[in-house]
């Protein structure tokens, strides 16, 4: 490393790996991981999930995390996103589903209202 | 995507509660889960509260999990990594919120609230051992500000504008210390020590920093040779502190790796290395002069200053020599500004100051709190108080060179002139607190009897001093003082004071000297009365059996190893006292408590 501007790119690149760590993200998404939301497909909506965040470099404003049953097991697989005191709820998603979710929520602030659990 | 991860404290407290083991199991249980590339082990420096060791936290939930044991790995996994439910009964009591599956953030718990971290900032938050985590939280940002937009002067006059003084123990301040090695800088040949020695008992502040952030001691070392114009650093560690230096090792090869350490540092021009010594563990190692002695190859012995190592140090060089925690803070104060860190502290004491609680308080461990945070805040609000509802009786702080503090004065905000105004002093950051069942003569002696082993016998007051002082006070703990013992204690460690060599001697007597100010009348009681008001010094302590209370069980009797206790069958029993060895296995079986020691 010769120059500063190695260094910031360092810095750059790591910052996103740690943030994790320090919380004060944009969106907190849980994915319902309880028995039914397993049953019905939340690990592969959960790879989906992590795989697109990643390939859209959303690891600083995004935090992924798992919870419990909330209740609704006939919607599962659940995914709900907070923002703020703001809370998503999609249900019955898949990892296409997921992706688009991603895309146009976590990425450009649009919420698809079609996957939420008002419009079922 | 790393959604979560784990970090395991591999501080020396939760490795020797068993850290590493959990972290195998760890990283196995997350395989076998299929969790792998989801969930990342990190194992980080001290988090703080070893009382509760092994300490795990697991993030982005941030709950922090406590006395872990490896069989409960499976379980955090299962529970938590896959389903997402928080393994509430090894949360942190603190941090639980009830009918929730969240958790409070470590932050609003009594421990962590009222600290300030700086010179800890990154324990306990990055893995040591990678300078990557190091550079995203600002590593290196420091030294490449000063190499680029400084210059050496404007690095002195901001280190000495912030205020910052001699973590070590003497409170000298730091950029006075390196202004005055500044001068002809590039036509003589300089060094930078970093004093790792740290040997006070119940001190392990040090210790953690170099644990938990190595890279911030090698960056502030590298801004300091620029301060200076020297070329080559030295950290004297001691050879007592493996994990410390496994991860200092690791961080220098690394920061050679990233050309942060070695030739033309950022194409400046400016070249720094920097090279370990390891210490044998003598206490006096840890006096500069004696500290320089000991890197150049000769026996670890002090030396009479002036000259004083900037003009004078290592292999005869100009040489400046901070303290780990000193360092630690270097490169805040470069990012931050001077204002920044003043903006901290009391008037003559800036930023903040580590400590290591110890003895008898519930939170055992490592805080940083600002200077002027008084001592009753320490010790009832961050350290949980005294287990076991025992009276809080004094805080001993400077170690072997301090005093004690009598809970008399437990509202004394906690600076380096206040504390040497009630007696003691800041020394390197140890602090032990005592309850109602301290000895103060016996807290005298033990300190006085680590001095005594340690003096390396150079100069007489020190050699053949303390050694006098000790023998008066084993003679008052077996019970054979007289009152005259107590002026005759004052007034050799008043001569032992003003005559030594050098700063081990210097302040040896302190713990006789204000005990004996602020707890005299325990002297006298064992002097006089020949009684230990604490129940501590056996020689001064008698069993007895109140007959009234004695049921004859013949228990103590059986118990007793050396036949003290006689008596028969339903009749009170007696302890025979020329007999008696002062176990307490009497005391500790007796049914009825009928056994007392007086």
């Amino acid at each position: 490393m010769k120059t500063l501007a190695e260094l910031s790119a360092i810095r750059e690149r790591m910052k996103s790996k740690v943030s994790v760590r320090e919380g004060g993200n944009e969106y907190l998404v849980k994915v319902g991981m309880a028995t039914c939301g397993i049953a019905a497909g939340a690990r592969p909506v959960m790879s989906a999930l992590l795989d697109e965040v990643s390939a859209q470099h959303l690891e600083e404003t995004v935090h992924v995390s798992q919870t419990g049953c909330i209740g609704i097991c006939q919607y599962e697989p659940v995914v709900e996103v907070f923002k703020g005191d703001e809370k998503f709820t999609y249900v019955k998603m898949t990892p296409e589903k997921m992706k688009e979710v991603v895309d146009s929520h976590l990425k450009d602030g649009k919420p698809l209202y079609q996957y939420t659990i008002g419009s079922m | 995507m790393i959604r979560s991860h784990v970090l395991i404290c591999g501080g020396t407290g939760c490795s020797a509660s068993g850290s590493n083991g959990i972290r195998e199991a760890m990283e196995k249980e997350i395989e076998k889960a299929g969790l792998s590339s989801e969930v990342k082990v990190v194992q980080t420096g001290c988090f703080g509260l070893c009382a509760l060791g092994p300490i795990m936290i697991v993030y982005p939930e941030g709950s922090f999990y406590s006395r872990v044991t490896v069989d409960d790995v499976p379980e955090i996994v299962s529970e938590h990594l896959v389903k997402g439910r928080i393994v509430k009964r090894l949360v942190y009591s603190e941090t639980v919120v009830e009918n929730s599956n969240d958790v409070k953030s470590l932050n609003e718990t009594n421990f962590y609230k009222k600290q300030k971290r700086i010179a800890l900032r990154n324990c306990g938050v990055i893995d040591p051992e990678n300078i990557d985590e190091y550079i995203a939280r600002d590593g290196y940002q420091a030294l490449g500000k000063v190499l680029t937009e400084m210059t050496p002067d404007e690095v002195i006059q901001t280190i000495l504008d912030s205020g910052l003084r001699g973590r070590g123990g003497g409170g000298f301040p730091t950029g006075l210390k390196w202004k005055f090695a500044s001068g002809n800088r590039g036509k003589v040949k300089k060094y930078v020590c970093c004093n790792a020695d740290e040997g006070d008992p119940g001190a392990f502040m040090d210790r953690s920093v170099l644990e938990g952030d190595p890279h911030a001691v090698l960056e502030a070392m590298a801004i300091a040779g620029y301060a200076i114009g020297a070329d080559e650093g030295y950290i004297y560690v001691r050879a007592e502190y493996p994990i410390a230096i496994k991860r200092l090792e690791i961080a220098i090869g690394q920061a050679h790796e990233y050309g942060l350490l070695g030739n033309d540092i950022f194409g400046t021009g400016f070249n720094f290395d920097i090279h370990l010594r390891f210490g044998a563990g003598a206490f006096v190692c840890g006096e500069e002069t004696a500290l320089m002695t000991s890197i150049e190859g000769n026996r670890g012995e002090p030396r009479p200053r002036p000259p004083f190592p900037a003009v004078k140090g290592l292999f005869g060089k100009p040489t400046i020599l901070n303290n780990v925690e000193t360092y630690a803070n270097i490169c805040q104060i470069i990012l931050n500004g001077p204002q920044w860190f003043a903006s901290m502290g009391t008037e003559k004491s800036k930023g903040t100051k580590v400590f290591a609680l110890g003895g008898k308080i519930n939170h055992t461990g490592l805080v940083e709190v600002p200077m002027g945070t008084t001592l009753r805040e320490v010790i009832e609000e961050i350290g949980g108080g005294i287990p076991n509802g025992k009276k809080f009786k004094a805080a001993q702080t400077g170690g072997p060179s301090g005093g004690c503090i009598p809970a008399s004065l437990i509202d004394t905000p906690i600076d380096y002139d206040n504390l040497i105004a009630i007696g003691s002093m800041m020394g390197s950051g140890g602090l032990i607190v005592m309850d109602e069942d301290t000895c103060m003569v016996d807290i005298a002696r033990f300190f006085l009897d680590f001095t005594v082993d340690e003096s390396c016998g150079k100069c007489t007051p020190c050699r053949i001093g303390t050694k006098r002082m000790l023998e008066i006070l084993d003679k008052i703990i077996a019970g054979n003082g007289e009152l005259s013992d107590l002026d005759e204690l004052e007034e050799l460690g008043n001569y032992i004071k003003a005559n030594s060599l050098c700063g081990l001697g210097q302040t040896a007597p302190n713990p006789v000297l204000s005990t004996l100010k602020r707890f005299r009348d325990e002297y006298v009681a064992h002097v006089v009365d020949k009684k230990c008001p604490a129940g501590v010094c056996k020689a001064l302590l008698r069993y007895v059996i109140d007959p009234d209370k004695c049921k004859g069980c013949t228990l103590c009797a059986r118990k007793c190893p050396v036949g003290a206790i006689s008596g028969t069958v339903k009749e009170p029993h007696k302890i025979d006292p020329t007999k008696c060895i002062k176990c307490g296995l009497c005391m500790a079986n007796c049914k009825f408590g009928a056994i007392s020691k007086q």
